[in-house]
């Protein structure tokens, strides 16, 4: 089985988001990058079937050379080989269609791709790409077997939760429950070493169109103080809430 | 050229968060100087939609469609777009809307923007405010393509009235052959779910212990509300995983949030920050929580959360 896992490049979340060149771009200087977490789900969830199951787990980014440290990050959790399409992303159907005209030229059985980044939060990446190559798609995947060609897995809904079945080849958006935060693996030494003998294939991009653009980003204003109220008085909180904020 | 909304039902009825849709639809409609459209699967009456603004309602009875199923919806809307010459279409933040989107947004050839939490600023070129950074930021989006799709946060722009005169037909969408089977489905009946609710009560490790969320539910229970967690409670096993609220677990963009023993790490801060007004009640008056709250009780949640329910049971009679 070959898995092929989608890898967004992020900022950490206790980063401090700021922006630069006129508000139009986001400011990296100081911030430190991680895997997506909802994409090392779906990755650990990968190194399972490897283990487990044999398969051959590869690794995608569409990116600068910046992004190659997280590439190598996901190389020393286990994943064999890394694909870096060298470009600045510009939106979520840029990014799908260069990931989509790759597996058109390499076959993958299993795709996992998190069900949304944690910067620009489009959660629409495995859609497109599911799209754009017509294969099946699900979405807020918590749960994943493969048995032979066949896939059964889990789906949160409103309220709940689906179990499904359906054919390879799949693509998921993956999220927490593909496995717990306890199974997530720190690179040890051996793997790090090992990561840096592993292929890191780049490749140029194709010629991709997008359809959308971030033109200006603006931070929230500066939230009020908190209004405190005693704890001997709630009557004040429940008058807040209904005459005040209109809630209740 | 016109405006089409997706209006979502379960079981038969229109779903709360559908008339959001309609509403915020019926703006951007006059705003485009055009009709707004809406279609709706299995449901019977629709009288609800024209009460919210729609001029049309597309209304498709097949039993094919009882249950969701992205790429089948996806294409029912697709054909219902190209029906009526729709170069906007209006989708929700639900789980199930977020799941057909892109999907649908291929068979369009469509720019499709999530996360929207206002009408377009401008209309040349398109250009409409979406949440980013999860929460942390705002940005400004252009969509360049003939055909646009808007996703709009949950609880954005509100529900309004606006009567009108509303014509109904009979939509017949060819449908394609189902690749995914649905083996079963689990859903917590009787309990309103975090998406659906207008309030959501949240409890974390302030509360010491499973045996204690008797209070939280009595609270919750009082106000209509929803209950949610904190990550570490998930992950101690006091409280499904389905209530786990934050970045990792379900996002919350809710009118009123109530947070109860809960410090307020930015995971959790990141997952709740949309939501309109925060409450923090925490015996720790350093708690981050209250930096990001609107009011804010110190005091211990034994104490204050049983009393503070009383009080809205006499303030609701």
């Amino acid at each position: 089985m070959k898995v092929l896992v989608c890898i967004s490049h992020v900022p950490d979340t206790t980063s401090k988001i700021n922006f630069t060149d006129g508000d139009t771009v986001f400011d990296s200087q100081g911030v430190q990058f991680v895997i997506n977490p909802n994409d090392e789900f779906g990755l650990t969830r990968a190194m399972w079937f490897k283990e487990k199951q044999n398969a051959t787990i590869d690794v995608i980014n569409v990116g600068s050379s910046n992004t190659e440290p997280t590439l190598r990050k996901a190389l020393a959790i286990g994943a064999d080989k890394a694909i870096r399409i060298d470009s600045e992303p510009i939106d979520g159907m840029f990014v799908s269609k260069e990931i989509a005209e790759y597996i058109k030229s390499n076959h993958y059985d299993l795709i996992i791709a998190g069900r949304e980044s944690i910067d620009y939060n489009g959660g629409m990446v495995p859609g497109l790409i599911a799209g754009l190559l017509q294969i099946n798609f699900v979405t807020n995947c918590t749960k994943l077997e493969i048995e032979g060609t066949k896939a059964t897995f889990e789906r949160e809904i409103d309220g709940g939760k689906e179990i499904l079945s359906c054919d390879l080849p799949l693509i998921i958006g993956g999220q927490k429950g593909l496995v717990e935060e306890s199974d997530l693996r720190i690179p040890n030494m051996r793997g790090i070493m090992q990561a840096r003998q592993k292929p890191l294939e780049v490749i140029p991009p194709s010629t991709s169109s997008s359809k959308t653009k971030s033109i200006k980003f603006y931070k929230p204003a500066p939230r009020e103080e908190v209004k405190l109220v005693s704890p001997d008085n709630l009557d004040q909180l429940i008058d807040l809430l209904h005459n005040e904020a209109k809630v209740l | 050229m016109s405006v089409l909304a997706y209006v979502e039902s379960f079981k038969g009825k229109i779903k709360k968060n559908a008339l959001e849709i309609v509403s915020y639809s019926r703006e951007l409609a006059i705003k485009l100087d055009t009709n707004l459209v809406t279609i709706v699967l299995n449901v019977d009456d629709t009288s609800e939609l024209n009460k919210h603004g729609a001029s049309k309602v597309l209304k498709v009875t097949n039993s094919e469609l009882e249950s969701f199923d992205a790429k089948l919806y996806a294409n029912v809307i697709a054909q219902a777009a190209k029906a009526n010459n729709s170069n906007y279409i209006v989708l929700s933040s639900s789980l199930d809307t977020r799941y057909l989107a892109p999907l649908l947004s291929i068979e369009l050839e469509a720019g499709y923007i999530s996360n929207v939490v206002e009408l377009p600023s401008s209309l040349n070129p398109f250009t409409i405010k979406r949440t980013s950074f999860t929460n942390k930021a705002f940005c400004d989006s252009t969509i360049d393509s003939d055909i646009k799709i808007i996703g709009l946060s949950s609880n954005a722009f509100g529900i309004s009235e606006n009567n009108t005169e509303g014509l109904l037909e009979d939509f017949n969408p060819t449908l394609s052959e189902k690749k995914i089977t649905i083996n079963s489905t689990e859903k917590v009946s009787g309990k309103i779910s975090i998406a659906d609710a207008d309030i959501v009560v949240s409890a974390g490790r302030g509360l010491k212990g499973p045996e204690n969320w008797n209070i939280i539910e009595e609270l919750a229970e009082t106000l209509g509300a929803a209950t949610a967690c904190s990550k570490p409670v998930s992950d101690m096993g006091w409280r499904p995983h389905s209530e786990h609220v934050g970045q990792t677990g379900k996002p919350v963009a809710t009118n009123l949030y109530i947070a109860i023993g809960i410090s307020g790490a930015i995971q959790h801060l990141a997952g709740i920050n949309s939501s309109k007004i925060k409450v923090v009640i925490n015996n720790d008056p350093e708690a981050p929580f209250f930096k990001a709250a609107d009011y804010g009780v110190v005091g211990d949640a034994f104490d204050v959360v049983p009393r503070l329910t009383e009080k809205l049971k006499a303030f609701k009679a």
